[in-house]
């Protein structure tokens, strides 16, 4: 296809309302970059890629359409589920089962004439930077915090200095019932998700011996079947966490062992929502928190009125449980950031840890939550998750404490997760005083 | 035989219906009680303008399943509809834009019912539709609007006591305004579960008393494990009476005090068994500041008990009868019903079972007390046991929206908050905070009634403003600047600025059709140049 497209004759009353407020400058508009003239061809001919087609994502593909964009890409490995269409409005029920990038490319392709969407039924890991290079802007729709960090320790490795195009701004949205967020990125010169995560804490694990001897909670009975019971009984080969007749069974079992202990509350759709990890999500604040993405999309692409990220405010914070209360703040890119830092960050331990204790701790450390982490100090390899022949080799140093593995107060190890295989986490020792 | 064999499964394994499946993820978080109200709720937008924010309003409502709706709709579908609204396309250019925009919606949603009008040949006024209607839950009306619309809405709202929402979104701006028939109070607000501790651990009654006391009558002597179980709330127990004992019967009251307290549970802990310290004592010193406190009288609940009842039909409420009966209980008491649950904290099953009885029995007594004094106060009128009971439990956080109500003195309301609001901003930048959004609603309110396709400029605008509250204009460049932007859209819509604001729409709409979580009171203006809001009582 050549770059001369044929549009209808009607585009300019078709883009009206948006000519009028992106071709012309506004009392908050900085002049200096700003050019009316250009900015429709230029938002055409921009490529925006969209990563996640669910609940935000359905929203981002509408708004992003309607916003004067005309080439996006989206990435989606899900398909769809009855569960999706309270919210996830570009599908129907004859849809469920199909991948969710391809209806929603071809939906919003149909409704709004001109935009081409390409739909990508894969992981975001399934592509390199070369890839990610082709796009000008991403926007994140997702549900998982891996894919996130995943996406934007990628956009910062890609960043080199000497050529502008490498710079991708990242704008990410996330909701939960009434409340959201949406930040923009700029990589290695704003604040990044790395630098922001200790502000998604993952919700503290019930320790395994409540979960075993003194369950207290229903949720503790539900973990209870599904922790334990179901490595003891295994009733099916693998957990399907979406079969419902999987659920039944983990659903059954707490429920069993709440009688035991006279613990009440234990119903299918707690289990389900324990299981799944299920957060609550409606269509409203799905439409509040991609359109303030899309609208910040749509202002770094024409400059037609200042953005989050320059020169101060990078973050919005929104609630709407009691009434509406929105924070737009600066968070402050962090020199110990892993990912675009360049200072290791401190890391408080008792040198009478084991190893073990200090690699288990990486997965609740609100700014680690590393799952599979493998570590090295200087000189010496303590612990690797892979390959297996390593992993056999370094097991023994899991048990020995810090001390007697040699290591000391001040010094720097450095952790990796094969999650973020880019990425390698430096910290420094501080030994805790006993 | 087989008979036998099925009927001893447990007869739940058909797992959730269908509808349970679809709207799984709302209903965590309004339940089946709020989907009914959903479902039950019948919503008239009037769509004026550029049309798309009201629409992107109804889109999120008719996903999870309002019962119908109708719009009201004079325009035809034109080019420019296209650009802007995602529910419409080029089959229906030059058709009536309530029909395309009614029809595309119902695809979304196969269990609502929607209707539209004008009919063509068959003009229906929206006088006669209003006259014609099953009873509309709420109305919502969009500017740049006709006034003799909201002549004829506010009419309807007065008469029907019908809720109704103003909204305006131009270029990067909107806002938008809830107009309740009265004072409106809401029960079910969802408070954050960490605010709604409360263990009355300063008046304890006598069984909880008892059950620590049992408990504890020989801690120095209790194995590591007992004493590693016990649940925090029995430890503070202990402790307090132990304090009390020391401070001639006194409770710690002041911060000094209770970080003295404090100290005294730390230094009750065992640092001598194999872990070097002791869970439970943790969960105790971090709960003290929290939770050894005096029971008080949150503000919602003052302004729900102070209320000045206007309207006869406040009188036969069971929300006002069950607030008069809980106000005695608390005249009577000193606290409020007790709300009953205990949070999870480090105990056996069985003494955390035993526990969390003590504390639903206690709720459950307060409850029936409430109850029968509302029972007494009203003897001609059914009190449902349920509504006791959740008043009860979430008597805390009660919330009473649009108390003041009233709307002969708008223009006196507004001069007032704008007068406040611009004193404000001279202090802004030295208090770091964000200046003030009224301006924003001040420029759009001047164009509210521009219904003709004329460009309004800045100038004209500013006017406007100016007779709506002279002299404004020299003393704020920002409220000029957002004259200047509101002039730049010529009354058109960004996509975005409407998707956002009828996602904050529908979700106010939600909260007051379900009367859970709670509503703003009364205006939010969004602005979308710095990605922020600010809501206002005008």
């Amino acid at each position: 296809m050549a770059s001369a497209e044929v549009y209808p004759a009607s585009e300019p009353a078709r883009w009206k309302h948006l000519d009028r407020v992106r071709t012309r400058p506004g009392p908050y508009t900085n002049t200096d970059t700003f050019d009316g003239s250009i900015v429709a061809e230029n938002m055409e001919q921009m490529k925006i890629l969209v990563i996640g087609a669910g609940g935000l994502g359905c929203e981002i593909l509408k708004d992003l359409a309607l916003s004067g964009f005309k080439n996006i890409h989206v990435i989606d490995m899900d398909t769809i589920d009855i569960s999706n269409l309270n919210r996830q409005f570009l599908f129907r029920k004859a849809d469920v089962g199909k991948y969710k990038a391809e209806v929603a490319a071809a939906f919003v392709e149909r409704r709004v004439k001109g935009v081409k969407i390409t739909p990508h039924n894969c992981k975001i890991q399934d592509f390199d930077e070369d890839f990610y290079m082709q796009f000008q802007l991403v926007v994140c729709g997702l549900d998982s915090i891996e894919a996130r960090r995943w996406i934007n320790a990628t956009l910062v490795n890609m960043v080199d200095e000497e050529v502008e195009d490498s710079y991708k701004p990242l704008i990410d949205g996330g909701t939960e019932g009434f409340k959201g967020q949406a930040r923009v990125i700029f990589p290695t010169i704003t604040s990044c998700i790395e630098c922001q995560l200790d502000m998604h804490a993952p919700r503290a694990a019930v320790p395994l011996c409540t979960l075993a001897s003194i369950p207290r909670q229903p949720e503790h009975c539900i973990e209870w079947a599904h922790v334990i019971a179901w490595d003891q009984e295994k009733p099916f080969p693998k957990l399907d966490k979406d079969d419902p007749e999987h659920i039944s069974w983990l659903y059954q079992k707490a429920l069993a062992r709440a009688q035991e202990f006279n613990i009440s509350g234990v119903t299918y759709s707690l289990t389900q929502g324990v299981v799944k990890n299920i957060i609550p999500a409606i269509a409203a604040t799905n439409s509040v928190i991609a359109a303030a993405c899309c609208n910040e999309a749509f202002k770094i692409a024409s400059n037609c009125a200042p953005f989050l990220g320059f020169p101060d405010n990078n973050y919005m914070m929104y609630s709407g449980n009691d009434s509406i209360y929105t924070y737009t703040f600066k968070h402050e890119k962090k020199d110990d950031c892993p990912v675009c830092g360049n200072l290791a960050r401190e890391l408080v331990v008792d040198p009478e840890w084991t190893l073990r204790e200090l690699v288990e701790s990486f997965a609740t450390r609100p700014d680690a939550q590393l799952k599979k982490p493998s570590i090295r100090a200087e000189g010496k390899t303590l612990y690797m998750q892979s390959p297996a022949s390593l992993e056999e080799q370094t097991r023994p140093n899991l048990d020995k404490t810090l001390t007697e593995l040699g290591l000391s107060n001040g010094e720097e190890i450095g952790v990796t997760d094969p999650a973020f295989a880019t990425v390698s986490f430096k910290f420094k020792l501080k030994f805790k005083q006993s | 035989m087989t008979e036998i064999v099925m009927s001893q499964t447990p007869p739940i394994l058909h797992g959730p219906s269908e509808k349970e499946r679809k709207y799984d993820r709302q209903l965590r978080l309004w339940a089946a009680s709020g989907q009914a109200a959903l479902e039950s709720a019948n919503i008239l937008l009037l769509n004026s303008g550029s049309g798309t924010v009201g629409i992107e309003t109804l889109k999120n409502l008719v996903l999870p399943g309002i019962g119908r709706f109708a719009i009201y709709d004079d325009e035809v579908v034109d080019e420019a509809d296209l650009g802007v609204n995602f529910f419409l396309d080029e089959g229906y250019l030059g058709e009536p834009r309530s029909q395309c925009l009614t029809e595309l919606l119902l695809e979304l949603n196969p269990e609502v019912q929607g209707a539209w009008y004008p009919r063509v040949g068959d003009a229906i006024t929206l006088e006669k539709l209003l006259a014609t209607s099953p009873t509309f839950t709420v109305i919502m009306y969009t500017h740049p609007i006709r006034p003799e619309y909201v002549a004829l809405l506010e009419g309807y709202g007065r008469q029907h006591k019908t809720p109704l929402v103003a909204i305006h979104s131009a270029g990067f701006y909107s806002y938008f305004r809830i107009h309740l028939p009265g004072a409106f109070p809401i029960v079910d607000t969802h408070p954050d579960e960490t605010a709604t501790t409360d263990l009355r651990l300063l008046s304890p009654w006598p069984e909880l008393s008892e059950f620590a006391e049992k408990m504890t009558r020989d801690i120095d002597n209790l194995d590591n494990h007992d004493h590693g179980h016990l649940p925090y709330v029995v430890i503070l127990l202990h402790y307090l009476e132990k304090w009390k004992a020391a401070h001639g019967g006194a409770y710690p009251s002041t911060y000094k005090e209770k970080t003295e307290f404090r100290q005294m549970v730390q230094n009750a802990a065992r640092t001598d068994n194999p872990e070097g310290g002791e869970e439970n004592f943790e969960e105790a010193v971090a709960a003290v500041l929290k939770t050894v406190v005096p029971p008080t009288l949150p503000s919602g609940l003052r302004e729900v008990f102070e209320y000045k009842r206007t309207d006869p039909n406040e009188h036969r409420s069971g929300f006002w009868i069950i607030a008069d009966a809980i106000k005695e209980f608390y005249e009577k008491h000193q606290c409020l019903p007790l709300r009953g649950s205990v949070p999870d904290m480090k105990a056996q099953s069985k003494v955390y079972v035993q526990l969390q009885n003590i504390y639903k029995t206690k709720a459950r007594q307060d409850a029936t007390e409430v109850l029968r004094t509302a029972q007494a106060m009203a003897p001609d009128r059914h009190i449902d046991p349920a509504e006791v009971e959740l008043f009860c439990k979430n008597a805390a956080f009660v919330k009473l929206i649009n108390a003041t109500g009233g709307e002969s003195n708008a223009r006196d309301r507004l001069r007032t908050v704008v007068e406040q609001e611009l004193a404000n901003d001279e202090n802004a930048e030295a208090m770091m905070m964000p200046l003030s959004l009224v301006g924003i609603y001040l420029a759009l309110q001047a164009t509210s009634y521009h219904v003709d396709t004329s460009a309004i400029n800045e100038h004209e605008i500013m006017a406007e403003v100016d007779k709506i509250f002279p002299g404004a204009l020299n003393e704020s460049e920002n409220l000029a600047k957002a004259a200047q932007e509101v002039a730049r859209a010529e009354g058109g819509e960004l996509h975005n600025i409407a998707a956002l604001t009828g996602g904050m729409v529908a979700q106010e709409m939600i909260k007051i059709i379900t009367k859970q979580y709670i509503p703003i009171d009364n205006t939010c203006i969004f602005d979308g140049i710095n990605s922020r809001c600010q809501v206002l009582r005008l």
